[in-house]
């Protein structure tokens, strides 16, 4: 099996385990974004890919061979690190030819290698400029193209954008996913940003705790989150609590809501709905009674605060559909149960 | 605050206490020693004003000129042993434990606080025949007979490294320890295994200090004098243990003094060189 297989992969730092059991395999040439909050394993878990931290259990596999106890240095990938980690006493050429110096590639060679990649990465003729010199997004495309430089096989990026400004942050997600897809290089990142998952993958890995919660497409992740940590990590989302009674009818905040089922023989769930899911009525006609709070107008959006069976609801709304509500007001809320989805958490 | 440079002379206020100290305590013992390094030597005395190069005329002899030569070999030799341990060692001590690095720095700091004396002695019991480490070595059945490995070469370079070598690793420990620990991951990631990561990443990151810290060990060895005479043979002596035998025992004060001189001078053009061979290749 090609590709990057990792089975059963634990790491345990004494008595913590920081990841727990972990299965995932990556498909050759897909994108897949590592997600979650800070301790939640996600960076132990690349540093094991990596080769930089060896895992306590289970193996790793990259293009059909057991790397689990090979030396970093002998496997064939590239990585940048969240500080960069440029090397201050080389130029720009030369931190970009590095791994080709260590591999013994003919001078003339390496040259030619390295104009590509700094054409690659719109910085031509930047060889021999100091490192100290440049701007951040430029270090940033420098260790980019440093860690392509052999062309690897894999290519593992953590936190690389987090020390970005928010706009251009925004702009190399874009560049580098599109990068990403012109050379059709098998990509892991490591983020905490969930915006910067949804824009650049293919695949997106939510964890915490050290184990992984869901990994499934960007799109099903929002819209198909597999538990309540998911739902509520990913975007906004109203987490409902759920009650069935004995003929299985589910009530949400003491309303009867049609087409919601919890599983069968569960009293109790979660439902998640996203803000722009929750349609704003007038009370009464089996619609979940509410009071409106607050109302925040972004410019692009209006956010409505209801407050319905001692649960705060959001509703979000585009201007053309500004809803005609004020603070005080009594209003119902609607749920369409082909947008909501029933948690067991 | 925007710094102003000083307009008047109360501005330089501050100065005035360092740079009196500073002619005090160095300028004017220097400048004298250049004096005296000109002046007549009176024989079973002192000596008398005058100028005259006879004192310079005097060394410029095939005994001194081997005398210096071996001067500045040790004195390098030291500074190089130094280094090339204190490197390595000040690295994985950088990398250990925060109570691990207290201990050894604390033990470090303590060797400062012996004396030249003390450490001569020291080494001498520890490398004499009768009470030396070669009967822990006989003991342990590696050596046939206790021998004593005092006076020689080696003996001089290991008390020498041994006394310079908590300077060598006070200097290099901030440099190593505020050096990314990730530049060596992403060496490795980059294919250099962590030996070849070491030479690639971490010594030529350090280059200037690694030259500061050469420069530094080689002055500081270039000045040992007791060291030389208390566990080397009389080819072991450096020029500044001569300095000593003609401005103490000889009372030949101008001599001694030009002796003194000329060594300030050839040191200062050997760390003129490493400097200016170090901004070529900055440069380069």
């Amino acid at each position: 099996m090609s590709g990057l297989n990792l089975n059963h992969v634990t790491k345990q730092f004494g008595n913590f385990t920081a990841v727990n059991d972990v299965n995932l395999s990556v498909p050759d040439g897909t994108f897949v974004c590592l997600l979650g909050p800070s301790g939640c394993g996600k960076t132990t878990l690349m540093r094991m890919i990596a080769g930089l931290d060896l895992p306590t259990g289970g193996s790793i596999q990259l293009g059909g061979a057991d790397i689990t106890q090979v030396p970093t240095h002998k496997r064939d990938l590239g990585m940048v690190f969240q500080s960069l980690a440029l090397f201050p006493h080389l130029t720009v050429g030369e931190n970009i030819a590095y791994s080709l110096r260590i591999r013994g590639t003919p001078k003339d060679i390496q040259k030619k290698r390295v104009d590509e990649l700094l054409a690659m990465i719109h910085l031509p003729g930047f060889a021999d400029r100091s490192v100290a010199k440049l701007s951040g997004g430029q270090r940033q495309r420098v260790a980019i193209a440093r860690a392509l430089a052999i062309s690897p096989k894999l290519f593992l990026l953590d936190e690389p954008l987090s020390a970005l400004d928010a706009k251009l942050r925004e702009a190399m997600q874009v560049e580098l996913r599109q990068l990403q897809q012109r050379l059709g290089i098998t990509t892991i990142v490591v983020t905490h940003d969930q915006r910067e998952a949804m824009t650049m993958a293919d695949t997106v890995v939510v964890m915490n705790g050290g184990e992984i919660r869901q990994a499934a497409a960007p799109v099903d992740i929002y819209r198909r989150p597999a538990d309540s940590f998911v739902a509520d990590f990913i975007g906004q989302t109203n987490l409902l609590p759920v009650a069935a009674d004995s003929a299985g009818r589910a009530s949400v905040l003491g309303e009867l809501v049609e087409g919601i089922a919890l599983p069968a023989g569960a009293a109790k769930g979660m439902l998640s709905v996203r803000p722009e899911d929750v349609q704003l009525t007038a009370p009464g006609h089996g619609a979940i009674a509410g009071t409106v709070t607050f109302i925040r107008d972004l410019g692009g959006a209006i956010e409505t605060f209801v407050e319905a069976g001692g649960t705060q609801v959001i509703a979000v709304s585009s201007p053309r559909n500004r809803p005609d509500v004020s603070v005080g007001q009594s209003v119902g809320i609607r749920l369409d149960p082909a947008t909501s989805v029933v948690l067991a958490r | 605050m925007r710094r102003e440079p000083p307009q008047r002379l109360a501005d330089y206020g501050p100065l005035f206490f360092p740079a009196g100290m500073l002619i005090v305590f160095f300028v004017v013992p220097f400048a004298t020693m250049i004096a005296v390094s000109v002046f007549q030597r009176e024989q079973g005395g002192f000596y008398t004003p005058a100028f005259v190069f006879d004192n310079y005329a005097r060394f410029l002899s095939l005994f001194f000129g081997k005398v210096l030569g071996f001067s500045l070999f040790l004195a390098i030799a030291v500074a190089a042993a130094c280094v090339v341990i204190g490197i390595p060692f000040t690295y994985l001590l950088s990398r250990s434990p925060r109570k691990i690095q207290i201990v050894w720095l604390v033990a470090l700091l303590s060797i400062l606080s012996l004396s030249e004396v003390m450490i001569g002695f020291a080494w001498s019991t520890l490398f004499s025949r009768t009470a030396g480490i070669t009967n822990l070595f006989v003991w342990l059945g590696l050596m046939a007979q206790a021998q004593a490995l005092t006076p020689s070469f080696g003996a001089v370079m290991t008390a020498m490294t041994y006394q310079a070598f908590p300077y060598t690793v006070l200097v290099l420990y901030p440099a190593l320890v505020r050096l990314d620990p990730t530049l060596t991951e992403a060496a490795r990631t980059l294919g250099a295994s962590p030996v070849k990561a070491f030479f690639t990443v971490v010594v030529p990151a350090l280059r200037n200090t690694i030259l500061a810290t050469l420069i530094m060990v080689f002055i500081f060895a270039l000045g040992s004098y007791l060291l030389p005479q208390l566990l080397g043979r009389p080819q072991h002596w450096t020029l500044s243990v001569l300095i000593t035998d003609q401005a103490i025992y000889q009372s030949n004060m101008p001599f001694a003094a030009a002796m003194a001189v000329f060594l300030v001078l050839v040191s200062l053009a050997l760390v003129g060189l490493a400097l200016y061979a170090g901004q070529q290749r900055q440069a380069k």
